[in-house]
């Protein structure tokens, strides 16, 4: 059940989240930054999944194995705003990426949140590793993708490998679908009625709801994410939602007239929104004046430092 | 005496007894058939994957972003091509993440000719995934360095592409430390009889062979002949047979990435000749690389490449195998044409 006070902060984040992708793509438009993508229409559903995180590092907590729209997961599970802004002007201080990786391309290793990739369906398979080191351990997987993703091998993949008979593996799967792969429709390229039904075969747990509004997510968030919890197997979530403002800054960004907006839903504060939008331009400003990253940067983090070496080991 | 496939088998026993590894997974990995070539006969964390590539490289890599190494399987070689783009995220994972998420992760897979493996057994992809940054590659030629490697690469903590030369799974014998000498019938066993089976695994000191440093197999003063793998010991073979010994220095690269440059430039401005032999095909070749690298700090060597033809397979008559990867007849000739210039 949702708590006043939960459900509160999770519209408040909501709005912070939309507030956040208006700020990137006005720094985009500003020519402050080179390219964004994110989740305008997600909010709702994205929100509620960080709010039924477990958060924290290691098997024991929750893996999320997020995709580019999926920032507000990353807003409600504690990640700072300032640093999506940091990202999006390539500066030295970018926590994510160091400067090299697109907006909202974000991760954090001490909330388990991993690492954003560009090509949609590689997380589906990363999520097969992810929760096999959570069997028999207190966290789950959860690994998030767009209807369009969901029409390469790597789906098939995940839908084999998390319901081997003897081994099935304790995996949220999230398809938020909002009709479209860039410009190519969801209706010209599915025959199946709903993503969830490929489910059906292996006998794996599946639901299809409207990620619309912010009570009926989070109810049918929670029954997911009940479900693997405590069977340890694996479940997957269609959520109808909707893109408000286009694929990315390459095509055009501007909100289509009638598509459905889930902050339409919330009655909010003009103060939240002022706030907000207050808020972010001074994060700008202070991120304006951090040092650009430097040339010789990029030479970093190739390669990790490895592993503690056992002692008595000859070499 | 241990076979390439025995030293990896005991390398990945002290992985799982020693090191903490608890997954070893890939096609036919598992019980009962412990790999196609039987690297992985006996092991207690040794599982089956359904036939999917991009399942295996994946769930590697999500072990790895929660921090736990593993060591995946790719049956063959030629295989892996479906998966690059995985192989392309997993090489700029730590890169990507600010090094929040090193991928510690070691792919093994059985690579190039000699088996009569025909156009889908007989792949070379050294020159392929040197080309993927963040991932070091190492191809042993014997078991010692078979062992060695695999210790390293376990503990490495990165991505490592473990290449194993097919032909010489079950050869490129070596003692290891304080194994017994009839090692292979106590931890081998044909599959018909496994039910029941388990191995006897002998006390091997546990020992680790760098990444990176070459091996001087040969020494030598007039040519420096760089190899790897199968090539390594089909080189030898050739040079043995002639009176040429004491003019070729022998090198086994063993690491590709990172490859032992000063070891290299070193012998060869002694030698002033190189040459360089493997299995891949020509064209884009890792050993064009070698020689540019060896071409801009000494530009007055001379130096040959001698790969496989540039043809879109090994054909599986030895005839074409013949034709296609270098022989050891090809291998005496063009050491012979650079001794003579």
């Amino acid at each position: 059940m949702l708590s006043p006070e939960l459900r509160q902060r999770i519209v408040r984040t909501m709005v912070e989240s939309r507030c956040l992708e208006e700020r990137l793509l006005k720094m985009v438009r500003q020519g402050l930054g080179h390219f964004w993508t994110g989740g305008p229409g997600e909010e709702a559903f994205n929100v509620c999944v960080g709010a039924l995180l477990n958060v924290g590092r290691g098997p024991d907590h929750d893996f999320l194995l997020p995709h580019y729209r999926s920032s507000a997961v990353a807003l409600m599970a504690g990640v700072k705003s300032i640093d999506f802004l940091r990202q999006m002007l390539g500066r030295a201080t970018d926590p994510f990426s160091r400067g090299r990786n697109f907006a909202n391309h974000f991760c954090d290793v001490e909330r388990n949140l991993g690492p954003v990739s560009s090509p949609v369906n590689s997380q589906f398979v990363f999520g097969l590793g992810t929760a096999r080191a959570q069997q028999g351990r207190n966290g789950i997987t959860v690994v998030i993708g767009g209807d369009a993703s969901t029409q390469s091998g790597d789906f098939a993949s995940l839908l084999v490998w998390a319901n081997r008979p003897e081994d099935p593996l304790p995996i949220l799967v999230l398809v938020t679908n909002n009709g479209v792969g860039i410009s190519t429709s969801y209706a010209s390229q599915h025959a199946e009625a709903h993503i969830a039904d490929r489910a059906r075969p292996f006998g794996m747990a599946a639901a299809t709801v409207s990620g619309m509004r912010v009570d009926e997510t989070y109810a049918a968030l929670s029954r997911a994410f009940e479900h693997v919890r405590t069977t340890r197997r694996p479940y997957l979530l269609e959520a109808h939602v909707t893109r408000l403002w286009g694929h990315s800054s390459s095509s055009s960004t501007a909100a289509l007239p009638g598509v459905e907006d889930p902050l339409a839903h919330e009655v909010i504060p003009e103060s939240w929104w002022a706030d907000t939008r207050a808020r972010l331009l001074s994060e700008e400003n202070q991120v304006l004046a951090e040092p650009h990253v430097t040339p010789e940067s990029a030479e970093l983090d190739v390669f990790g430092e490895g592993r503690p070496w056992p002692p008595l080991l000859r070499r | 005496m241990a076979t390439i496939a025995q030293a990896l088998r005991l390398a990945l026993r002290y992985a799982e007894t020693g090191l903490g590894v608890t997954n070893i997974f890939g096609q036919d990995v598992g019980p009962p058939l412990g790999g196609v070539f039987t690297v992985t006969q006996g092991l207690a964390h040794a599982w089956n994957t359904p036939l999917d590539e991009r399942g295996i490289i994946g769930t590697a890599a999500g072990l790895a972003m929660i921090g736990v190494p593993s060591v995946c399987e790719i049956q063959f070689g030629d295989y892996i091509f479906n998966t690059v783009d995985l192989l392309r995220l997993v090489g700029n994972t730590c890169w990507s993440t600010r090094g929040q998420f090193p991928m510690p992760m070691v792919l093994m897979t059985p690579v190039g000719a000699g088996i009569h493996g025909g156009i889908y057994h007989s792949h070379s992809i050294e020159s392929l995934l040197t080309h993927l940054p963040g991932w070091k590659v190492v191809m042993p030629s014997n078991a010692r360095d078979a062992y060695g490697l695999m210790v390293s690469a376990v503990l490495d903590g990165n991505p490592v592409a473990f290449l194993i030369p097919k032909a010489l799974i079950r050869g490129g014998q070596a003692q290891l430390p304080g194994e017994p000498q009839d090692v292979g019938p106590l931890i081998t066993t044909p599959v018909p009889a496994r039910a029941g089976w388990t191995p006897q695994w002998p006390p091997v000191e546990p020992f680790c062979t760098a990444i990176g440093p070459l091996s001087v197999v040969t020494r030598g003063s007039d040519l420096t002949l760089l190899s790897y793998g199968r090539m390594l010991h089909v080189t030898r073979e050739a040079l043995q047979s002639q009176p040429l010994g004491e003019r070729v220095e022998l090198l086994d690269l063993r690491t590709l990435v990172p490859y032992d440059r000063d070891a290299l430039l070193a012998s060869v401005a002694r030698t002033r000749r190189f040459l360089v032999v493997n299995e891949d095909s020509s064209m884009t070749n890792f050993g064009e690389h070698l020689m540019r690298v060896v071409h801009e700090a000494l530009p007055a060597t001379r130096m040959r490449l001698l790969a496989a033809r540039h043809l879109p397979g090994v054909g599986l008559s030895q005839v074409l195998e013949d034709h296609t990867i270098p022989t050891a007849a090809d291998i005496l000739r063009a050491v012979e044409d650079l001794l003579a210039t």
